[in-house]
């Protein structure tokens, strides 16, 4: 921004750092800020505020002359019985990638994750993906089967699942194919389209284990195969050990019932695991003896090795971490304080530690992780960072409960080749040009 | 990590998030739910493994496949299986003798060989049970068990697997499964199974001065930046990182045609029309630029009306159009008249 454009209203010029010694910015950069530098910075903006009383500062016209909003009779209750977003939060929706599919039925749509906050995903910004497109089933019709290895084939009605004893549980939800497109190469221009098939949710329903137990199922049985209501019947195996640990057969999501785009009124959640897993429009449940190599697990969904062996029945989401704000295809304004912000998940366990690189992974240093810090949940991090108007590579690593440690995109490629297509989970690079424009680059 | 902290770790995490078992509540929680009978067990429990437990007996010749699959798969998969219009090819060569002697399909190794289903699948079971459960792709469950055994009879048979005289049945089914091309492909040999699993690759503890090469390497060229739309509208534009500008400002506004009506795109999402036509050129069925063409200035509003809630075949081809009843009355007269440029 040239010395005389009008600056963006609400951001501060000069910024706080240009009374900042330039010894000062590097230490707190290196090194966070510690008693005696925040001590300095109050100095600093101390002097800062002196300086700016004694110049003319415009005075806001959105202070000075009350905004209509203040002049006039707001709307009644209930004008939408069911909530929207402001009318200024358009741009905040779920979005495909333009040629990533050929038909809208087997496709997705991503969740925004530059503009959201926190842990949580509201409902309507969930991402999408279906196979076979999505159905909004009359509850009083739908029911669960539970066959196979048990004693008594049992159906249940929605009333009579909703009658059981419940429970509600915070788990993140991964695609195993999220971020997918970035095996090779940088292919996609923004957070939502690298990360996006990504949330966190309360799932609300009867733990699978007290289901299981109902039908009397077989102590040796190992698998279990999930099967959809929908056109597509999906199926997926799972492992009995999920299924009996801490699995759900889940109706509510955030409050309410599921979205028809989740699985309404039914769907598995198998918290840790990838969510292909988590059949949606949940109709029957079959307890075996061995996995099923269904469609999704024999010719989809599985990881191509550099060999041309194809690991089948992957399952569990390993630890990942990205950053949300600032990312690619932000623009940052102005030199001085920033809030570095994101999320970080394991889907062996919990997040323990997670830390932030601004030099492309040479040095890091620790981030909040802001709480409540969940199993197999989204975990919010934030992380201060005083921006000098310098080129900057941020990535952020996380380290979880198990000792895991989150790899770089070389590491997991030394291994894994470019071609698995599921299960990236590597440390993702944002570069920052001295401009402040933010893209998605790769590293080494 | 050693593997007793990680089975320790594992364990506390067992303990402490484990959902609740049946003891824990009234017994009269286990009188919910009630039997289900036989037929219906039998009504849903359409799954086959690949021991071909679960598969119906029946039987199905490669050139009753032929003859179906160009009726109601082809529009999609191609008449040999080898499009990549719609989906991922099914069939596209790239075996050879040897893999079928070792059952590992070497190919999978090339970046520049297409990877396709009979490449990638190492059982049998899977095509059945698919083409069962959920094609053609606008009428699942619409196809006989027959029809599903002449269908994988024609799939094998375009994959060299068979010969053209080939018949498949729930008999000789076994004897396929000892020659699909990448039968010793799949391997369990991962941690990504069990949520114990040993990770193949952990990433470094390095904190200062880490050995890492930071040179960047890829990164969205200039002129592919707003593929995905213009970068600005996607993000909050008043926060402290507004969207980055990747469409072109145009300096001038640019005179407009009389255009004709846009076209109701929601409507066409809303109602799975989008699933099998698209706006321009062929999909499962005609393209819509088509249909305009053809009917362009006549006087058949109740015709397509009717085509649209009953459905239809022949008029475009064999691939039926299935009764679409649930378009509420409006829709149907939106779309009607937008293809008929009425509205």
């Amino acid at each position: 921004m040239s010395s005389d454009e009008v600056p963006h209203q609400g951001v501060l010029r000069p910024a706080p750092e240009s009374f900042l010694s330039g010894e000062l910015i590097s230490a707190i950069s290196r090194d966070g800020i510690d008693h005696h530098r925040r001590g300095l910075l109050r100095g600093a903006f101390g002097a800062a505020v002196a300086a700016m009383a004694g110049s003319a500062v415009a005075s806001d016209p959105d202070i000075v002359t009350p905004p209509e909003w203040s002049r006039t009779l707001g709307k009644p209750v209930a004008t939408n019985p069911y909530g929207l977003p402001s009318l200024y939060e358009q741009n905040i929706i779920r979005r495909q990638s333009p040629g990533l599919t050929q038909t809208d039925q087997a496709s997705v749509a991503f969740t925004p994750l530059q503009s959201m906050f926190g842990m949580i995903t509201p409902s309507g910004l969930h991402f999408e993906r279906h196979h076979q497109g999505w159905v909004d089933i009359d509850p009083r019709r739908h029911r669960l089967m539970i066959n196979g290895l048990v004693d008594t084939p049992v159906v249940f009605t929605m009333e009579e699942l909703m009658r059981m004893p419940s429970v509600s549980r915070m788990h993140f939800l991964e695609c195993g194919a999220n971020t997918a497109l970035e095996w090779g190469n940088s292919a996609v221009p923004t957070v939502q389209y690298t990360h996006g098939m990504l949330s966190g949710s309360e799932w609300t329903g009867v733990p699978l284990s007290l289901l299981l137990e109902r039908a009397g199922y077989d102590r040796r049985a190992q698998f279990l195969l999930a099967e959809g209501a929908d056109g597509s019947s999906m199926t997926r195996t799972i492992n009995m050990e999920n299924a009996l640990d801490d699995a759900i057969v889940a109706y509510g999501q955030n409050g309410e019932m599921l979205r028809p785009e989740q699985g309404y009124p039914l769907r598995l959640v198998v918290p840790g695991v990838q969510g292909v897993s988590w059949v949606k429009w949940l109709r029957r449940l079959e307890v075996g003896d061995m996995p099923y190599a269904a469609k999704d697990e024999a010719s989809h969904y599985v990881d191509l090795m550099p060999d041309g062996s194809q690991r089948q029945y992957t399952a569990i989401q390993e630890a990942k971490s990205v950053i949300t704000a600032p990312s690619a295809g932000q623009k940052l304004q102005t030199k001085g304080y920033y809030c570095i912000t994101g999320l970080a998940w394991s889907g062996r366990g919990t997040v323990t530690k997670v830390e932030v690189s601004v030099d492309g992974g040479r040095n890091w240093r620790e981030a909040r992780l802001e709480g409540p810090v969940l199993p197999k949940m989204l975990t919010r991090f934030n992380f201060d960072w005083v921006w000098q108007g310098d080129a900057a590579l941020l990535q952020s690593r996380v380290h979880d409960s198990t000792g895991y440690i989150q790899p770089q995109r070389a590491e997991l490629v030394a291994v894994r080749g470019t071609r698995s297509i599921y299960h990236n989970n590597a440390i993702q690079t944002w570069r920052i040009a001295p401009s402040g424009e933010v893209d998605n680059v790769q590293l080494g | 990590m050693s593997s007793w902290a990680r089975w320790s770790a594992l364990f506390i995490a067992g303990f402490c998030c484990s959902l609740a078992a049946a003891s824990d509540y009234p017994e009269a929680v286990l009188d919910i739910g009630r039997p289900a009978t036989a037929e219906e067990v039998s009504a849903w429990d359409i799954d086959v493994r690949p021991d071909f437990k679960g598969l119906p007996a029946g039987s199905g010749s490669v050139e009753d496949g032929e003859t179906l699959w160009l009726e109601q798969c082809a529009l999609c998969h191609g008449d040999f299986g080898d499009s990549n219009e719609v989906f991922s090819p099914i069939v596209l060569g790239n075996v050879t003798d040897e893999d079928m002697t070792a059952g590992r399909v070497a190919s999978l190794t090339d970046p520049a060989v297409v990877r396709t289903t009979l490449m990638k699948v190492a059982t049998v079971s899977t095509l059945w049970d698919y083409i069962n459960r959920a094609m053609p792709w606008n009428a699942p469950k619409s196809l006989s068990p027959d029809e599903v055994y002449a269908l994988v009879a024609y799939l094998l048979q375009l994959g060299y697997i068979v010969d053209y005289d080939f018949v498949l049945s729930d008999e000789n089914i076994a004897d396929v499964q000892a020659l699909m091309p990448n039968r010793n492909g799949m391997t369990m040999d991962h941690g990504l199974w069990s949520v114990g699993g040993e990770p193949d690759v952990v990433g470094s503890a390095c904190t200062r001065d880490c050995d890492v090469d930071t040179t960047v390497t890829s990164f969205i060229p200039d002129y592919a930046m707003n593929a995905h739309g213009n970068l600005k509208d996607q993000v909050r534009d008043y926060g402290p990182f507004p969207g980055v500008q990747t469409a072109p400002v145009s300096s001038a506004v640019v005179e407009s045609q009389p255009a004709e009506a846009a076209a109701p795109e929601a409507t066409l999402m809303a109602n799975g029309c989008s699933g099998c036509h698209r706006l321009e050129g062929a999909l499962v069925g005609p393209g819509f630029d088509a249909i305009r063409e053809r009917y362009r200035g006549q006087d058949v509003a109740d015709y397509l009306t009717d085509k649209i809630k009953n459905g239809g075949s022949g008029v475009w081809g064999s691939m039926p159009m299935p009764p679409m009843a649930q378009v509420e009355d409006g829709a149907v007269a939106e779309l009607v008249g937008w293809l008929l440029e009425t509205n």
